[in-house]
């Protein structure tokens, strides 16, 4: 009997993941797309109702009042928002998933420390690439909606050394991560790692055009997909793996078929402010 | 710990590959709805965030953790509704032309 609980949370995750991959199949083609999103959403209904019941979860009634919270702001957010502004919106809601993945291993790493418990190689691991991927999702979100909403110039922005700049920025993650696995209790160089996977997030987007926006976000969205799948790793959880794995992967089709109908490649999207700067300078 | 770590690799290398699978010609129209789809998809992030703040143990980590809940819940409701607004409106054009 006390096995009952879990397994019925595993097989309703089972149905959830066949949900999404059923609901993105359909979302890819226009006589099904709007059937596609509401299977997706009931796959989603179903994982977080799942979820709510595994017995490790003692704080429900906190819980209940964060996901009613979250819904409603979406719900007044999906609203207000005028149809020629979606693409930045998209950009915004994708940020706020990064942010939430990289929270989820935060507060991951804090448990850990404040137990004192010895942290596994690949826990750890897990929780660096999720701080890494989910840190440059939400700071690299949060300027390509301001670059499309006209909060920030939309041309690109270069700046002298900058491609050191960001070289030196990647080798101080490696560097920390590096110290991490070896000391993981180190909350200093932890939240180094932090400060600089948020800095990465508004570098990468910072000398990409404006009207490349959609393609970059297509592409951060990718990566949110990524860091959900990461952080998948840090509590162990197969649903989380599954629909970060589902999102990272179709997310990067999605970028390159965007590209090709703009008759690019991602690599002149993502650094063809590099190019030109080469080519005057 | 190592047989879970295997296993969930399993499991995530076979997802990628039916994600790459499952996108095949998209019409362009349809680019925008589709990548706010799996941005809602990816807003799954929720269920780590439960599991963070579910503990009673450490009082910042379930604040973290609920912060993370508030974010992704807006990330999937919103994307989902954002999504819905923009396939209705493809409708309301096709019956037009």
């Amino acid at each position: 009997m006390s096995d009952f609980l879990p397994t019925g949370i595993q097989l309703t995750y089972l149905v959830a993941a066949s949900l999404f991959i059923l609901g993105l199949k359909q979302l890819g083609s226009p006589a099904t797309a709007r059937q596609g999103n509401v299977v997706a959403a009931v796959g989603m209904l179903l994982a977080i109702v799942a979820t709510m019941l595994d017995q490790h979860v003692l704080n429900y009634e906190m819980i209940l009042v964060g996901l009613v919270i979250g819904s409603l702001i979406g719900i007044v957010a999906a609203y207000k928002v005028q149809m020629t502004d979606m693409p930045q919106m998209v950009g915004l809601l994708n940020g706020l998933g990064g942010a939430a993945s990289a929270l989820v291993a935060v507060a991951e790493f804090w448990r850990l420390l404040g137990n004192g418990e010895a942290i596994p190689l690949d826990a750890n691991i897990s929780m660096l690439l999720d701080v890494l991927i989910g840190g440059v999702t939400f700071t690299g979100s949060f300027i390509a909606f301001a670059k499309l909403q006209g909060i920030m110039s939309g041309s690109p922005i270069t700046f002298p050394l900058q491609q050191p700049f960001n070289l030196s920025l990647l080798a101080a993650f490696i560097a920390g991560s590096a110290y991490l696995i070896i000391n993981p209790h180190s909350l200093p160089v932890f939240l180094g790692i932090v400060a600089v996977s948020l800095v990465l997030g508004v570098m990468f987007v910072i000398p990409i055009g404006g009207g490349d926006m959609p393609v970059v976000i297509s592409l951060l969205n990718s990566f949110s997909g990524l860091a959900a799948a990461a952080a998948g790793f840090v509590v162990m959880n197969n649903m989380l793996i599954i629909a970060g794995a589902l999102v990272g992967a179709s997310g990067i089709i999605l970028t390159e078929i965007m590209c090709k109908a703009m008759n690019r490649s991602l690599f002149s999207v993502l650094f063809s402010a590099f190019g030109t700067v080469a080519a005057s300078g | 710990m190592t047989e879970a770590l295997i296993a969930a690799l399993f499991v995530f290398v076979l997802a990628s590959f039916t994600g790459f699978e499952v996108i095949n010609k998209v019409p362009p129209t349809l680019h925008t709805p589709l990548m706010s789809g799996s941005n809602a998809i990816s807003g799954i992030a929720v269920l780590g965030a439960i599991v963070a703040s579910g503990a009673r143990e450490t009082n910042l980590s379930v604040i973290l953790g609920l912060i993370a809940v508030i974010l992704a819940m807006v990330n999937v409701v919103g994307g989902f509704l954002v999504t819905d607004r923009m396939l209705q409106m493809f409708k309301k054009k096709e019956i037009k032309a």
